[in-house]
């Protein structure tokens, strides 16, 4: 077990392409740090870097206190687990997971023990002597976690292994990974894609744009207080309503007006970000759909500013319902936002034409239906301000 | 096998002018006619072969090539066996130690150039691509002169080094495609388990080899089988000479003993028939698996 830290690594491949850049952050020991963002941004390009599967172009890497730039993988003492598993088709369950430990030339005795207590912690007993062909995919999930908990190595690096299994099968993953994972109490460095293991299962989240990072702390505090636009935008589904707005102040209060709506913003908000500095100024506000709330079942509003809104489109989840609807403000078209969507920006400002799309959550069970006028209440304590020039958080 | 074969009789077609349904008959048939066709005429020497080696010394005449044996005999066949024998042997000492070898060099070359890639290994590569169009002819003469240089034991020996050296081209070309379907992260587990090189080589990539192992020993035991111009040139101990070149000697000096030819070149190519029967659907697949998709 050993913290990693990862110092102003650079990865640029023989082609030239840079595709980690100056990638700076620790993991601690037993942490379970999550890697996330976009396709092709790089998180397996540093995942393997850490591994020793990719050789660093500049920078180091500790593991544990010792430099390992130049360290073979097969001396990091490190395992990982694939997102296809990489199991042997050859080998049985049993003698996948006692691989290493062949290799490494443990007595016989200590290997069959070994392979039996990971074989207990997974419930694979009853496999052990299949081969990889003739499981099912949650099990072969589990055989390649055997095959990396075994050596009780330094670290685990896992590159989205629960992609390939479905809904099901991959909360229940979820929660056996997170626990095992704490109950081992080795580092762990999980790459995801999916928005509810990155909010779930980290001890931290770090996020990734083009191979650089954008911002690393808890996912509440990522989730919450996003440093610029692209996390705002990569961070939760469905994301965050972004829109073109002006400050104004009037007499020491401030409000945040979106095309035709004026909404005052909360005292404590606006000096905290010290919004009085941008009055008459253009920003990009944001909000995020849970805090665009529609009346509860006995009709009521919560919140205290309340918007009219007709309602575009609907989309029942089941647990809840999406609204849709459209403000008249102009769209926030930024680099940041098309890159965290996956949507380029010409496609997102043609849609919007007439306004900037918003979402709110309603009654699972009200009755909104397409064309209906409703009032959404705004929680104004959870409003996002960003400069439209650099995309960075507005944070006084 | 250069018997005048009479072009089989062949029937008129006249295609049927019809809707849509008997068309399609008349099409399943005109393919089916085809392949006939073709079928005979690669049968049909083979079938001349067969018929004169079950004759008589008298009775096999290439006047008559086309007719049965009037009294079915095995002495040609008796009569090829005893002279071949040696010969038999001598390929057989000369073919399976040069398949194993050329077959497990390409097999390591394979491994090393598609997955354990080193800097130049494409350079690597590209020479050994090279050797394989290199014509028997161009290299003979360097080839003979090298051996006496260096006194390399004579003999099948050379014969055998000839091929070997000869074969690694291709079956390198062979294995390297076929690894090039193993997928790249079991390679990467297990060098993350920690095996080497050589470990990983021997514990993960040679047990999926099967398929290539079997595309390669075929195609190298059929070419060093059939191979007539290096032994001619590098064996000049009649005693020990493969069966190939023994064959070419079964020319009488007065009367062509066509029986006796026949059944001797029949069973000069039945260890490479042997061989493809035995293990060609693997040839199929192993083709399939690997060879062709890389
Ligand atoms: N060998 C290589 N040579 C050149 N470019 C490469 C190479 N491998 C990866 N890249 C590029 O590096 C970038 C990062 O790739 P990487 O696989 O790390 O992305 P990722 O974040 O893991 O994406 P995904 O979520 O789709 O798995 C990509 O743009 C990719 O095209
Ligand atoms: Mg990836």
């Amino acid at each position: 077990m050993a913290e990693i830290v990862l110092d102003h690594l650079n990865k640029r491949f023989p082609n030239g392409f840079e595709a980690v850049k100056d990638l700076s952050f620790e993991i601690a020991e037993a942490e379970l740090l999550v890697l996330v963002g976009p396709s092709g941004c790089g998180k397996t390009t540093a995942l393997r870097m850490v591994a020793g599967l990719e050789d660093i172009s500049s920078g180091d890497l500790f593991i544990g206190g010792r430099r390992v730039n130049d360290v073979p993988e097969k001396d990091r003492d490190i395992a990982m687990v694939f997102q296809n598993y990489a199991l042997y088709p050859h080998m049985t369950v049993a003698q996948n997971i006692a691989f290493s430990l062949k290799l490494a030339k443990r007595p016989k005795a200590e290997i069959k023990k070994r392979v039996e207590e990971t074989a207990r912690l997974l419930s694979l007993e009853a496999l052990l002597d299949r081969r990889p062909k003739q499981l099912s995919g949650g099990q072969r999930q589990r055989v390649a976690m055997g095959r990396a908990i075994i050596r009780e190595p330094k670290a685990f690096l896992m590159d989205e292994p629960l992609s390939n299994l479905d809904a099901q099968l991959r909360v229940h993953m979820r929660g056996e990974i997170e626990a095992l994972q704490k109950r081992l109490g080795v580092t762990t460095v999980y790459v995801t894609h999916d928005q509810v293991e990155a909010m779930t299962m980290g001890d931290r989240v770090a996020v990734l744009r083009s191979g650089e990072l954008q911002q690393i702390d808890t996912p509440t505090n990522v989730y919450d207080r996003p440093v610029n636009l692209f996390v705002a935008g990569f961070m939760g589904s469905p994301p965050m309503n972004l829109a073109r707005a002006t400050i104004e102040a009037d007499s020491g209060r401030i409000a945040v007006r979106l095309g035709s709506l004026a909404i005052p913003v909360p005292d404590e908000v606006a000096r905290d970000r010290k919004l009085e500095e941008w009055a008459g100024r253009e920003v990009i506000a944001g909000i995020r759909p849970e805090d665009l709330e529609g009346p509860r079942e006995d009709g009521t509003l919560v919140g205290s500013v309340k918007i009219e809104a007709t309602i575009d489109r609907v989309e029942a989840l089941g647990s809840n319902l999406l609204g849709f609807f459209t403000v008249d403000a102009e769209p926030a078209t930024s680099k940041g936002i098309a890159e965290a969507t996956g949507g380029d920006l010409e496609e997102v400002a043609l849609i919007t034409r007439e306004g900037t799309p918003f979402c709110g959550t309603f009654e699972p069970r009200s009755a909104i239906r397409l064309g209906d006028r409703v009032d959404v209440s705004v929680d104004t304590r959870r409003l996002h301000f960003f400069d439209p020039e650099s995309e960075a958080a507005i944070r006084g | 096998m250069s018997t005048t074969a009479a072009p089989p009789t062949s029937v008129p077609v006249r295609p049927t002018v019809t809707r849509k349904p008997v068309g399609r008959v008349s099409a399943l048939g005109f393919k089916y006619l085809a392949l006939v066709f073709f079928a005979m005429a690669v049968l049909t020497p083979l079938y001349i072969v067969l018929v004169a080696s079950f004759k008589g010394t008298a009775e096999a005449d290439p006047s008559n090539a086309w007719a049965l044996p009037d009294v079915w005999t095995f002495d040609a066949w008796r009569q090829a066996w005893d002279q071949l024998l040696p010969n038999l042997k001598n390929s057989l000492y000369l073919v399976i130690p040069a398949t194993l070898i050329s077959t497990v060099l390409g097999s390591l070359n394979g491994f090393v150039l598609s997955r354990w890639r080193f800097p130049g290994s494409d350079v690597v590569f590209l020479f050994l691509l090279f050797g394989m169009f290199i014509p028997y002819q161009a290299v003979m003469i360097p080839l003979a002169q090298l051996f006496a240089d260096v006194d390399f034991p004579t003999g099948i020996p050379r014969l055998a080094f000839a091929h070997i050296v000869y074969g690694i081209p291709i079956t390198t070309l062979i294995f390297r495609s076929y690894y090039a379907t193993i997928p790249e992260e079991l390679i990467e587990a297990a060098r993350m388990d920690r095996a080497g090189m050589l470990r990983t080589y021997w514990s993960v990539v040679l047990p999926l080899s099967a398929p290539a192992f079997v595309v390669t020993a075929i195609w190298q035991f059929t070419s060093i089988w059939n191979d007539f111009l290096f032994a001619v040139f590098l064996i000049t101990d009649p005693s020990k000479w493969p069966v190939t070149v023994a064959l070419n000697n079964t020319t009488g000096s007065l009367v062509t003993p066509y029986n006796l030819q026949m059944s001797a070149a029949l069973l000069a190519s039945l260890p490479t028939l042997v061989v493809y029967i035995l293990l060609g659907r693997y040839f199929i697949r192993g083709l399939m698996a690997g060879s062709l998709k890389g």
